[in-house]
């Protein structure tokens, strides 16, 4: 199965399409007899002993042995560990509702900030925007949030968000953004001071010096979605020009 | 006489107070016994083993992992000295450092550990033993260490005629 895998690598898959252990069932004396062990990452699913394609994409693979669907989607499903910037949107009793963009909102008990205890209640308000991470985010379940690490710090997540604007791009450009070696970051490094918070769900925060110039990234980013990149390095130098 | 012949029944026996009495053959009778019931009272389904197949996949919901991805709050430019901070602090670390580690590993071969470590056990030897035993191993010393490419300089005693 590793090989036909591996065979598809950067090809389009769609869904349905499957692979099985058939096709390494001839023993070979090279190679090692300990089959290996496969992960499968995002649109891939298994099923018994097969691995079926469930979602439409290119076939991605990281060495030593991770394969995933690569696919553009703007809608949000929660997966456990992602951090993502949730909307506050009712507070009942021991926990808060935030939307998060996914099919349903996610729970994120007013304990779970650095430094809350019973008595010490954070102060969240209906409105406010929290960037948290998952913690329980099943198919079946209600997903629920978190704003503090194992270890009970908040290392950057929590209630924020004065002061800045908060826009939505697909998921693809998310990911982009937060990649490794992101060449929209190095754009971005070029241009004017500003900070950003950018949740896997697709919604970037943007907060610069002035109201001019976060509109100005925020429209930048928002328009890398469906530009090539001699194209997008071109209206960055643009930009860069106009407001020096 | 008459008390010889009088039996204790089982239930008495496997009490506590009276297991200090039991000499050995009763005891392994009864341990025996109470095995049996044990073995009977649990049953077995008549199906055939379940083999469990070794996974060979692993399911993962997150892009995170697979696409190595950083720390959502950036800071550009240092705008924000904090979230500056924390991008060093969550972002794993570029590989040119971990080159760094992998020399600093080699700084000290095992050569080297060893031979110290070497010099280490004499002197704590030394340390160790009583006063004559002290004065006998620094002779056997310089009888013995033909290993050593420079003998060491020190007083040697004068023999005595």
């Amino acid at each position: 199965m590793f090989s036909s895998l591996k065979e598809k690598v950067g090809q389009v898959l769609v869904p349905g399409d499957e692979f099985g252990f058939e096709a390494e069932d001839s023993i070979s004396l090279t190679e090692s007899a300990k089959p290996e062990r496969v992960v499968c990452g995002p649109g891939l699913r298994r099923s018994g002993d097969r691995l079926v394609v469930s979602k439409s994409g290119v076939l991605r693979h990281k060495p030593p042995h991770c394969f995933w669907i690569e696919s553009q989607q703007r809608r949000y499903i929660p997966a456990k560990g992602e951090t993502v910037i949730g909307i506050v949107t009712a507070k009942s009793g021991d926990v808060f509702k935030v939307d998060v963009g996914s099919s349903e909102q996610a729970s994120l008990s007013y304990l779970a900030f650095e430094g809350a205890t019973k008595r010490n209640r954070p102060n969240v308000q209906v409105g406010d925007l929290v960037f948290a991470q998952f913690i329980i985010a099943n198919k079946d379940m209600e997903p629920e949030l978190v704003c503090i690490d194992g270890s009970g710090r908040a290392n950057g997540m929590g209630v924020f968000g004065a002061g800045g604007l908060l826009f939505k791009v697909s998921l693809g450009l998310v990911r982009r953004l937060l990649a490794p070696h992101s060449d929209i970051r190095a754009d971005l490094d070029r241009l004017f001071p500003c900070e950003l918070v950018v949740g896997l769900n697709g919604r970037v925060w943007v907060r610069s010096s002035s109201t001019q110039q976060t509109l100005i990234v925020a429209n930048l980013l928002q328009s890398c979605d469906t530009m090539t990149a001699a194209q997008r390095q071109q209206l960055f130098r643009k930009v860069q020009q106009g407001a020096l | 006489m008459a008390g010889d012949h009088v039996k204790l029944s089982k239930n008495l026996l496997r009490m506590k107070f009276m297991q200090r009495g039991l000499d050995a053959e009763t005891k392994k009778q009864l341990e025996e016994d109470e095995k049996r019931i044990i073995s009977d009272e649990h049953w077995y389904l008549d199906l055939p083993e379940l083999k469990a197949k070794e996974n060979l996949m692993v399911e993962e919901k997150s892009f995170v992992p697979c696409e190595e991805l950083r720390f959502g709050r950036l800071s550009i430019k240092g705008f924000n000295p904090e979230v500056e901070k924390l991008m060093v602090l969550m972002n794993p670390k570029e590989k040119e450092e971990e080159e760094d580690v992998s020399r600093m590993q080699t700084d000290v071969t095992d050569e080297e550990m060893a031979l110290r470590y070497e010099a280490l056990v004499g002197s704590m030897k030394k340390k160790f033993a009583k006063k004559r035993e002290r004065a006998a191993l620094d002779e056997d010393d310089v009888n013995q260490n033909v290993v050593e490419t420079e003998p060491k300089r020190g007083f040697m005693k004068p023999e005595l005629d």
